[in-house]
């Protein structure tokens, strides 16, 4: 229960820090040859290495490679698909699903991230006072997270189910009118991302939660000394200190949330039309979804996704870097 | 007063758990009600007549889909391991050169989203005649997991207290002993968490199982469950049950294993 660094390792950068420890001599660490010890650490990491060549770079060519040919399935099997260069990215971007998967996958992730975060942070500030049950109630706030996606995304679907759903039954036993959520173009979106923030939750409360206990217990005794209520302490201490834990969150879930595609699947599978088709809903449908599978497509659509995915690892990186600075 | 606020943070408390905690009851209400009430409105808050016709179907039907989920957990959280312990040794104690730009790889590995990796990894199993195995499956849920573990580990073992390691060189330890007999102990909860988690992502994923192993004659849970919404959308208190029976790995690692959880989170191990 010592301050000691989260997951998120923020606060952690072990060379970045070692630097500054007494017991190792200085001279130690600026050594360059590629002594015994440079031997064993490589020796070590060799299985991630060969890992990550075999099992990340070498499926993310075969995809650079799909979308730059025309892979039908009869192409894929004889292996002799045609080179057609920059012509699969033409044709997304000339689609007329573009325009809407790029807009949803903003929406989704912008919806999903404000009220998972906000949620998750006034619950982990409301957790952070002990109080009878607080650490059994939190542990239960961790089941949706736990839960296998398709199993509340089947279970959300039911309770949106038009006829039947009990969101519907409630809504008309306050005299409201039945409402097709998954059914109908206006509110599908709206379903997936109201399901899509439920799941994210207790994500966004475990890590603010860990964070929150990093922030001395002197510092809000000495606030309280100093006349400020709880509202106060919270813009003044809790909001400022917790800013880098933030931002990681945040971070984090925007990628995560990109790359959604069971919630989304098994709810509306992207319909009605395109009404909840997302950037990566659009590729796992044009792949596998149908019956008559375009590869290249999907494969241009997910690289596509890829790169924006990638801003947001620079941005990261970026702020880790500007945190170190400071 | 304290008592009073206290209790009445506990009531709000229980009152925001049932909120959040809806849907899984309403899973669990759903795959005990009788078929022919399930399209009563309005619906049945309370199962006063439980049925254990979607249990029985579960039984006789997803037993060895179970199975096979099972296996592919704990294939993943082998291999996720075996990876990830060694690399985090590596990045976090060994001063690995090039370590910042491996734990940059990592980073950005973690952000590739699936269904990408899903399709490189149809087009090199397609190749390679890996479709529909379990074992195809396992490496493929594991890439889910090694990129998070490797890094846990590399911030748990960067917190190892420098005296321990010294001690250990002293008494003329290799790296190797080192990591065996001070590293890998020590780093106990470390490992049962990226477990954890390797396990339930791979009892979780949809994505490559549905993709990758679409044609196999061992399906996991995942899959089994969405075939099943596919053939019969009549029959949502079997499906229901499925999917409770499939949240039990989750509820019991919560119950058996959230202190470990817990201490993973937060690192902490080693008191000053």
């Amino acid at each position: 229960m010592s301050s000691t660094p989260t997951v998120v390792g923020s606060r952690h950068e072990p060379r970045g820090t070692a630097g500054t420890r007494p017991a190792v001599p200085p001279g130690r660490r600026r050594r360059r040859t590629l002594n015994p010890s440079q031997w064993a650490a490589v020796g070590f990491a060799a299985p991630l290495l060969v890992y990550l060549a075999v099992f990340y770079a070498y499926p993310l060519w075969r995809n650079i490679d799909l979308s730059l040919h025309d892979y039908t399935i009869r192409a894929f099997v004889q292996g002799d698909a045609e080179f057609v260069g920059f012509e699969n990215y033409l044709e997304i971007f000339g689609s007329s699903t573009f325009p809407t998967a790029l807009l949803n996958t903003g929406l989704f992730t912008i919806g999903s991230i404000v009220f998972q975060f906000s949620i998750g942070l006034a619950l982990a500030v409301f957790f952070r006072s002990s109080f009878r049950l607080s650490s059994f109630l939190r542990a239960l706030f961790l089941v949706p997270w736990l839960l296998p996606l398709i199993v509340s995304a089947s279970t959300w679907a039911w309770m949106l189910n038009s006829d039947n759903g009990i969101v519907n039954s409630v809504i008309q036993a306050f005299g409201g009118e039945q409402i097709n959520w998954l059914t109908s173009p206006d509110t599908a979106l709206l379903s997936v991302t109201i399901a899509n923030i439920w799941l994210g939750i207790p994500f966004n409360l475990v890590i603010l939660y860990s964070g929150l206990q990093n922030i001395p217990g002197e510092v809000y005794e000495a606030s309280s000394l100093d006349g400020a209520g709880p509202w106060r302490q919270f813009w003044s201490i809790t909001f400022p200190l917790l800013r880098p834990v933030s931002a990681i969150t945040i971070l984090l879930g925007l990628i995560y949330t990109l790359k959604v595609v069971d919630v989304i699947w098994v709810m509306t599978t992207g319909g009605p039309g395109d009404a909840s088709t997302t950037l990566a809903i659009w590729s796992y449908r044009e792949a596998f979804g149908t019956g008559m599978p375009s590869f290249s497509p999907a494969a241009a659509v997910g690289n596509l996704l890829i790169v924006i995915a990638l801003v947001f690892g620079f941005l990261h990186l970026q702020l880790q870097r500007r945190q170190e600075a400071s | 007063m304290t008592t009073q606020r206290s209790w009445w943070k506990t009531a709000l408390g229980i009152f925001f758990t049932l909120l959040m905690l809806f849907p899984v009851y309403w899973m669990v209400n759903v795959s005990f009600t009788e078929t022919r009430d399930l399209r009563s409105s309005p619906p049945h808050w309370f199962p006063w007549n439980p049925t254990f016709d979607g249990y029985e179907a579960v039984f006789a039907q997803q037993l060895p889909a179970l199975g096979t989920s099972l296996l592919i957990g704990l294939g993943c959280v082998v291999l996720t391991v075996v990876i990830a312990a060694p690399a985090g040794y590596a990045l976090a104690l060994l001063h690995l050169r090039g370590g910042r730009t491996l734990n940059f790889l990592l980073l950005v590995a973690q952000m590739i989203p699936a269904v990408v990796m899903a399709m490189g990894f149809y087009a090199v199993y397609n190749s390679l005649g890996l479709l529909n195995s379990v074992g195809g499956l396992i490496i493929a849920d594991s890439t889910i997991a090694v990129p998070f573990g490797v890094l846990l580990f590399t911030a748990f073992m960067a917190g190892i207290p420098r005296e321990l390691l010294q001690a250990a060189r002293v008494d003329g330890a290799g790296p190797w002993r080192t990591f065996v007999s001070i590293v890998l102990p020590v780093s106990r909860n470390s490992i049962l968490t990226v477990s954890l988690f390797a396990f339930l992502w791979a009892w979780s994923d949809f994505i490559f199982a549905s993709t990758l192993n679409r044609n196999g004659n061992l399906i996991p849970i995942t899959l089994s469950i969405y075939n099943y919404i596919g053939n019969n959308t009549t029959q949502w208190n079997a499906i229901m049950a499925t999917a409770v029976v499939a949240s039990v790995p989750a509820t019991v690692l919560l119950v058996v294993a959230q202190r470990y959880v817990a201490a993973g989170v937060t690192a902490g191990a080693v008191k000053d």
